[in-house]
């Protein structure tokens, strides 16, 4: 078992954050780069990309949205307990280089990966912009983490609870507008934010990471699953990704593949929410 | 008055057949096919050996197993001096006893065979493996002094899992790195529950383990550790991580959801056990209209699987003639009879999908044989404008693998070939790189169970001479 030692309801617990110990990843895990978790011995093989590490203590970071019976399930597990399986470090680690300025745009759970990543780029010497958006106020996450990671940062909330109401992409442009200079953009939420972050930078011609998350098995090359469209090339994006140039992704398939197992995921989840329902299960 | 009479001429005992599921029922569970020799059955089927004394079977088996030996045990009711037998020179009996091609090994060449069926040779390994395994003790095979020797085996596969039970025998101390959660490799994520069911796929890994095998699963060797690390801490390292790439048609719209390598179809079904979601999370399309493609045994344990998950049609859709069709001729018989609709000389050129992204058809063109080829076989030919449409909401594309670069890239002085195959001496094993050996799928390419067992066999033999001799 890989044990939770330290565990933290964010977003108000939308989102949950997990140190696991898991030693001999921690020693290898570079920004970047995911585990795939799974709960128990009925449980679904879930990719997560990494959110920090901790070599000394053997410890990495994940965070989660709780989206469906995978996540909730997780999110049942408290300290003390555990993940049946973790494995990992999968995947390519972002190539982090000096290129001058760079921005990092994140999106919900995605701040949770862009972190490192912005880390990373900050201590090679860059000059960090970052804009990093949620829906509300109270959804938005690790902004002290990002502070401490970058020069400057633009916040957004879609409902304008906090700074600018409207999209990271309104301010991603605005920066852009503003300094000619930015070389490298890396861009990390959900799938639409991703999209229309990359249609954005290429107006500008500025080069651009993106991390995909599509629906994985194995992750390590096997089966195929997580096949996405990239210049024209079939790539696995746990082996060949999964950061891959945003303005080569087909987008369009990686947002239908996503959608393979919805009804599947519904029926899961219902499920799941009927049994862990609060009360006594004898009066259903 | 006692009547003298001659004793009668030995009658001929013909065959034993297994007894199975009846096709319409097994074709909707995935309960295991056959359900194996009774003690009995097994001792009359045994009889039928004459004990060649240049047996000419124990050629054809990549192992070497012993064959009259361990069968002329069974006929004599020695079930436990039977498996003994056999455990000398393969770890993994009941295994092999499902899913050997014996009609090309052993059997093909058993001296009954030329005028009568052959002796059932892998039912009766079968039989001899699993009366151990439900009645007998927990017996094991004795084993030599512990050398102090360490041997890292990547790859919980049949290549890998041959090494260890070797090397363990012989006093080596293993341990066995397994990418996956569970130990097994292609037996355990590939092969059906029905061909081979997966509590048996544990016992064999079980009984390596009681033997003293070391086993670390969600061990991914070329990213958690490297081979330069396992050689800092290991005398030797065995690599056997099988072929492990999907190959994809290369033609419009695999991105179709509903469209699988037949790694991941088996994988979601097996490892996964997708076919009992929602008990188990991982869930699988369920295609009312399924087409595999190719004609390998993968291809037919794909189009098998589908039928358990509901399928109301299962296509085998694939490019040659019958005649041509690469997987065993029990396979192919099976899936017959199950209901599987083979059609032949056909060539898919692109799926079709809705606005949902979902897989809708495929659509295909006919062929007929031409001229032989350079592999000697008629090479198929497209018959101009017979394109056609076959309505499918799941297609599983089975045509063969390709090497997994992920741990052979993160190896420096490997020698790798054209496909990315490690190179390595078909005597031995031996790579190019020092103190490391491999065998099986990431050597050959896809193949099957025993001949990667055959190649860890050599590959043990020759870390062995090292370990004790040095070279």
């Amino acid at each position: 078992m890989f044990e939770i030692v330290e565990r933290q309801e964010m977003a108000q617990g939308t989102i949950i954050s997990n140190w696991i110990k898991a030693p001999k990843i921690a020693a290898k895990a570079k920004p970047g780069q995911f585990v795939i978790l799974r709960a128990n011995e009925t449980g679904e093989r879930i990719p997560l990309t990494m959110a920090d590490t901790d070599p000394a203590k053997g410890l990495i970071n994940i965070i989660y949205m709780v989206v469906g019976k995978s996540t909730a399930l997780f999110k049942t597990l408290q300290v003390g307990q555990g993940y049946l399986d973790v494995i990992g470090p999968l995947g390519q680690p972002t190539h982090l280089e000096k290129v001058g300025k760079v921005i990092c745009v994140g999106g919900g759970t995605g701040i949770a990966v862009l972190h490192p990543i912005t880390r990373g780029l900050k201590q090679m010497g860059n000059y960090v912009y970052s804009v990093i958006g949620a829906r509300s106020k109270d959804l938005l996450i690790l902004e002290d983490k990002m502070k401490a990671a970058s020069d400057e940062v633009m916040i957004c909330t879609d409902d304008g609870t906090y700074g600018h109401k409207g999209f990271v992409t309104d301010k991603l442009k605005e920066t852009l507008e503003r300094d000619k200079d930015i070389k490298l953009a890396v861009c990390i939420g959900p799938v639409p934010m991703m999209k229309f972050c990359a249609k954005v930078t290429q107006e500008y011609g500025v080069h651009t990471l993106v991390s995909l998350n599509p629906i994985m098995v194995d992750g390590t090359g096997m089966c195929g699953c997580c096949r996405v469209t990239v210049g024209g090339k079939m790539q696995f994006a746990c082996v060949d990704g999964p950061e891959f140039d945003g303005h080569q992704v087909d987008w369009a398939e990686l947002d239908l593949r996503l959608r393979s197992y919805t009804a599947e995921e519904k029926v899961s989840f219902d499920q799941f929410k009927a049994a862990h329902a609060p009360g006594c299960s004898c009066s259903r | 008055m006692t009547e003298e009479v001659k004793a009668p001429k030995k009658e001929k005992i013909p065959r034993q057949p297994m007894p199975e599921q009846e096709p319409h029922v097994r074709a909707r569970n995935f309960e295991e096919v056959p359900y194996g020799y009774t003690p009995e059955l097994a001792m009359k089927e045994a009889e039928r050996c004459i004990q060649c004394k240049d047996p000419r079977c124990k050629q054809g088996c990549p192992v070497e197993i012993d064959i009259p030996g361990f069968i002329k045990l069974i006929k004599e009711g020695d079930f436990e001096g039977s498996i003994r037998l056999l455990w000398e020179k393969n770890s993994l009996p009941a295994v092999c006893g499902r899913v050997c091609p014996q009609e090309v090994q052993c059997e093909g060449l058993c001296i009954i065979g030329k005028k009568d069926d052959p002796v059932a040779i892998g039912n009766l390994e079968r039989f001899a493996a699993d009366y151990q395994r439900e009645k007998g003790k927990q017996i094991l095979p004795p084993k030599a002094e512990p050398t102090g020797k360490k041997v890292a085996v990547v790859g919980a596969g049949p290549a890998g899992l041959t090494v260890a039970g070797d090397l363990v025998l012989k006093g080596h101390d293993i341990t066995i790195f397994e990418a996956l959660h569970g130990p097994g490799g292609v037996l355990l994520y590939g092969i059906p529950e029905f061909r081979l069911p997966k509590a048996i796929v544990a016992q064999e890994c079980n009984y390596l383990e009681r033997l003293g095998v070391k086993i670390e699963v969600n061990a991914v060797i070329g990213r958690s550790e490297t081979v330069d690390e396992l050689l800092e801490r290991f005398d030797a390292v065995f690599l056997g991580v099988g072929a492990g790439l999907p190959v994809f048609l290369k033609i419009p719209g695999e991105h179709y959801i509903g469209v699988y390598s037949a790694n991941e179809y088996l994988t979601r079904a097996n490892l996964m056990k997708a076919y009992d979601f929602p008990n188990y999370d991982t869930p699988i399309v369920k295609g009312k209209k399924v087409a595999t493609f190719g004609g390998g045994n993968v291809a037919m344990d794909g189009a098998r699987t589908a039928l358990r998950l509901g399928a109301e049609k299962s296509y085998i859709i694939y490019r040659r003639s019958h005649a041509e069709l690469p997987a065993r001729s029990a396979e192919i018989h099976h899936a017959e009879e199950e209901g599987v609709e083979f059609l032949l000389l056909t060539n898919p050129l692109k799926f079709l999908g809705d606005d949902d992204g979902r897989l809708t058809a495929v659509e295909c063109l006919r062929q007929e044989l031409g001229e032989p080829d350079a592999s000697g076989r008629r090479r198929p030919v497209p018959i101009p404008g017979s394109e056609f449409v076959v309505e499918i909401d799941t297609a599983v594309i089975s045509i063969g693998s390709g090497s997994n670069p992920l741990l052979t890239k993160s190896t420096p002085g490997l020698s790798l070939n054209k496909w990315g195959y490690i190179v390595a001496d078909p005597k031995t094993g031996k790579t190019m790189k020092p103190r490391v050996w491999a065998g099986g799928d990431i050597v050959t390419g896809s193949a099957t169970v025993i001949l990667a067992m055959g190649a860890g066999r050599l590959a043990s033999n020759s870390i062995h001479d090292f370990l004790t001799y040095g070279w």
